[in-house]
């Protein structure tokens, strides 16, 4: 118990004082999880309306495949990503691996599969008809994927929820691809992590503490959004 | 009938979106890898002991200073520091398992292994020490107590150095504890390792420099050291470039040198005084590792 | 190539799914400003035929001419899709506000802001709904957001407007004025509109032509007057509620008029046909006339009518219809007629209840039978 108070003390002094190494990992953090559900967005968000508007043979075999990816493990994810980021893998000659480039990559393919799968079932929820009607209305394919992804946007807002926050708190891609480097790698949950493991449990629940605050906050604004965006 | 939704246009769409993506992740990487770019990184696969204890939070960024190289330090176990080695991921090890060591210059994967310095193992357990071994020398027979009395024992069982001096303690005592009730593996490092023993007031093998960055929350004490075979050496091993051309073979050369040059071995020296009241690592730098202990 | 005047021409239009045939109209023309309803039962193949007119439903086999240039090689789809404007049974509204929705074929088209301000208010305020603007989509009624819905429609200035059974599922106290304001903007916009409908009396009231379907044909297309009075089969009698069909043959042409023999009596009609021909009789019932038998007969016994059939009949039934009565008679074969509430009272109108049929020559349209 005291230890936790310890925690709490510490997080709010580094807070406080804006400790520049804490407010480097917090910002990493924010900039890797940001980009990676940002790039989930892209693709998640493409590849969902477009398995949602078609019908092509197999498509159940890719839908559950996407709702599957959704539960992907993130170290499994990890794993298959350091193979690949290997100096001697397949993607060796970008240099990729412990960078945080690689946990962007880790990241956004541990969020795709939940932005796809959540932009899949936003999409069939929407009336059949309503395609329809905006290609009646004039649209081309592309305004109709717009105009649709436009009207999912609630629920899309949520993808956007569960992406990043499935990948901020997630350690075990991020430790085997960013190799939690000081001052370069390390982000909120490897550091804290490191830090549980160095003994430094006062660190290490502080860390996790600015990490919960932080996942807190994004997904306030987030929620509030959606909020107000609700039916009178 | 609603194939005609699967346009073109949606579909170049998508592809669109995947190489914006795709550029994304390129320009995120590179954009990482501006400062120190090119060539100017390190990868250093090293032990958990020297990332836990702080003392590469102190020497990376002297080198770095000094050099302009970019360390990348991966903490892994010894085990895996050379397996990392071995498949050219790696550009320099500080490591601490000398036999697997011995076989990994046998295998020509590494070259110029050094010496860098040395602290030792102890082994600790709870205070009331139940299997009776405080004192005890050397390690083996204490290792026979504890599995005599049958006591709780926490094994890192992760293939690190610490793991390999342990099995090796093991063996000079004749034992096989694997698969015994009270043997247990956690397959951490070692900082966490030493937190499941005090949770479960178990014993365990320690390097020195993680049990005293610890102790001050662990409730362990020391109940056997100072035996010869108890010595934690670390070499510092660059990997073989002829093997694995992509290795970045002038820095981790620069860094090996580092860790040897009488600069480095002071602030070694002196590492944990301050904190400790006594260092937690010996320079060794020249010396042959048949003499230490003696 | 094309008729002139023909807005859209189909040619061979066949839309088969899962191997059966859903929709198969050899030929289909919209002639320019006029409003046509396709009507039928369900599953006739109506909605599928307006989706095919709409070119949103593919594949689709035959060929589809935009004011005589054939819709893909010479029309764009596209081109021919922002011609016409679609409104369903459900409002399917964008959520977002009234105006937005209004305004968002106007944008999909890349319109200028001020154009589309002008546009939207003016439709808007043909639909009476200017004062909704800004409200969220979502929180209309049923009827104001069908208004929103044709709103939209119109405020892109469609030269075609197909309308997919937008009023069946108003309360009749929107729907009522609805369907007046829609008739309004047509009629003074000069659109030319196909509608779907299974509502007889909707398609009457709204429509130039008619076209009745089953089963993915097309029966018979018409001015409302004629499909109701010379239904060209027992179906599309039946549909547009003939009420009467009986089954005779021709026994002899008179000047005019033809002698009808129907299970043993003889009935005139109109017309000539080949003697001894079989032939389909269809009656409306609201031209069929009931009278007391004693009141009116001449001494020769027969009533005093200008009628060309008088027959004494036996009420076999009366059902109420709500606004009128529904009374089976038979006459040595049955008949169907409608009458008020009070003509049920002053002809005391019951079961087995003795009463003099009459109806015109003209009241009987005859199908022939080959």
């Amino acid at each position: 118990m005291e230890l936790i108070l310890d925690g709490v003390r510490k997080a709010f002094w580094l807070l406080v004082t804006s400790d520049p190494e804490v407010m480097g990992i917090t910002l990493l953090s924010l900039r890797v999880s940001g980009l990676a559900t940002l790039v989930s967005l892209i693709i998640g968000v493409s590849t969902g309306t477009l398995v949602a508007l078609t019908r092509f043979p197999g498509r159940g075999l890719v839908v559950s495949l996407i709702n599957t990816g959704m539960g992907l493990p993130p170290v499994v994810v990890g794993l298959f990503v350091t193979i690949l980021l290997w100096r001697s893998g397949p993607l060796g000659f970008l240099g990729m691996l412990y960078t945080p480039g690689a946990m962007i990559l880790a990241q956004a393919v541990i969020a795709t599969p939940i932005v796809m799968g959540i932009t899949l079932a936003a999409m069939q929820q929407l009336p059949k008809k309503l395609r329809l009607q905006i290609l009646a209305l004039g649209a081309t394919r592309l305004q109709l994927a717009w105009i649709l992804t436009k009207e999912a946007r609630l629920p899309l807002l949520a993808a956007v929820m569960a992406g990043f926050g499935g990948v901020i708190s997630e350690v075990g891609a991020s430790i085997m691809v960013g190799g939690n480097i000081k001052g370069y790698s390390r982000v909120l949950t490897t550091a804290t992590v490191m830090e549980a493991s160095r003994g430094n449990f006062d660190m290490a629940i502080a860390l996790g503490l600015i990490l919960l605050v932080l996942a807190f906050a994004v997904n306030l604004v987030l929620t509030r959004i959606q909020q107000k965006e609700r039916p009178r | 009938m609603k194939r005609f939704l699967c346009g073109r246009s949606l579909v170049s769409a998508m592809c669109v979106g995947l190489v914006v993506t795709a550029a994304f992740c390129f320009v995120a990487a590179a954009g990482a890898q501006a400062a120190p770019a090119g060539q100017r990184n390190i990868i250093l696969a090293t032990t958990t002991s020297t990332q836990d204890s702080g003392l590469l939070d102190v020497l990376i960024p002297l080198f770095e200073k000094k050099t302009g190289y970019f360390v990348k330090t991966i903490a892994v176990g010894s085990g895996q520091a050379m397996v990392m080695g071995q498949k050219g991921e790696a550009d320099v090890l500080l490591v601490h398992s000398p036999d697997a060591e011995e076989k990994f210059m046998a295998g020509a994967y590494g070259v110029n292994r050094r010496l860098v310095m040395h602290n030792d193992f102890v082994v600790v357990g709870p205070a009331t020490d139940r299997a009776g071994i405080k004192g005890t020398r050397p390690a083996s027979a204490a290792f026979k107590r504890i599995a005599a009395g049958q006591a709780l024992f926490m094994s890192r069982g992760d293939n690190s150095g610490t793991d390999a001096k342990e099995k090796a303690i093991w063996k000079a005592a004749g034992i096989a504890p694997e698969g015994q009730k009270w043997y247990q593996q956690t397959g951490l490092g070692m900082g966490q390792t030493l937190n499941v023993a005090s949770e479960k007031q178990a014993y365990t093998l320690a390097d020195r420099g993680t049990y005293l960055a610890l102790k001050k929350r662990l409730d362990l004490v020391i109940l056997v050291e100072g035996d010869r075979d108890l010595l934690n050496i670390y070499h510092v091993i660059e990997v073989n470039p002829a093997k694995w051309p992509k290795v970045n073979a002038a820095g981790a050369t620069a860094f090996a040198d580092f860790m040897v040059s009488p600069e480095t071995q002071g602030v070694i020296r002196s590492f944990g005084v301050d904190k400790f009241g006594s260092p937690l690592f010996f320079p060794d730098a020249g010396k042959r590792a048949e003499d230490l202990g003696k | 190539m094309s008729r002139p005047g023909a807005i859209i021409e189909g040619r061979g239009l066949r839309v088969t799914r899962g191997g059966s045939v859903i929709v198969d109209v050899p030929s289909f023309t919209v002639e320019e400003g006029e409003v046509l309803s396709l009507i039928g039962p369900n599953g006739a193949g109506k909605t599928t035929l307006l989706q095919t007119l709409s070119y949103l439903t593919k594949p689709f086999e035959g060929e589809l001419f935009f004011r005589g240039r054939k819709v893909g090689p010479e029309c764009p789809v596209l081109t021919y899709r922002r011609a016409i404007a679609m409104v369903f049974q459900e409002p399917l509204l964008f959520d977002s506000t009234v105006f937005e929705n209004v305004a968002s074929g106007l944008k999909i088209r890349g319109m200028k802001r001020g154009a589309i301000r002008e546009a939207v208010t003016e439709s808007l305020g043909r639909f009476g709904i200017a004062h909704l603007s800004d409200r969220s989509a979502r929180s209309l009624s049923g009827g104001e957001a069908q208004r929103t819905s044709l709103a939209r429609a119109f405020a892109i200035r469609p030269d075609i407007l197909l309308l997919d059974e937008p009023f069946a599922s108003l309360d009749p106290r929107s729907r009522e004025p609805l369907i007046e304001d829609m008739q309004a903007v047509v009629k003074s916009t000069g659109t030319t509109a196909v509608l779907v409908t299974h509502d007889l009396l909707e398609s009457l009231r709204l429509s130039d032509r008619i076209a009745v379907m089953d089963r993915g044909r097309i029966l018979q297309t018409g001015p409302p007057e004629e499909v109701l009075n010379a239904p060209v089969d027992e179906f599309v009698a039946t549909f547009v509620g003939t009420g009467t069909i009986l089954k005779g043959q021709v026994v002899r042409n008179g000047r005019d008029t033809a002698t009808l023999s129907v299970s043993g009596r003889e009935i005139e009609s109109a017309g000539s046909f080949p003697v001894g021909s079989h032939v389909i009789l269809c009656i409306r019932p609201e031209n069929i006339t009931l009278s007391v038998p004693a009141a009116t007969l001449r001494e020769d016994g027969a009533p005093v009518t200008s009628a060309r059939n008088v027959f004494a009949g036996t009420v076999t039934r009366v059902t109420p219809m709500g606004f009128y009565q529904k009374v089976g008679l038979d006459c040595g074969f049955p008949l169907v007629s409608y009458v008020t509430m009070q003509s049920r009272e002053s002809l005391k109108l019951a079961r087995g209840r003795s009463i003099t049929v009459s109806f015109k020559a003209t009241a009987v349209h005859v199908i022939k039978k080959d």
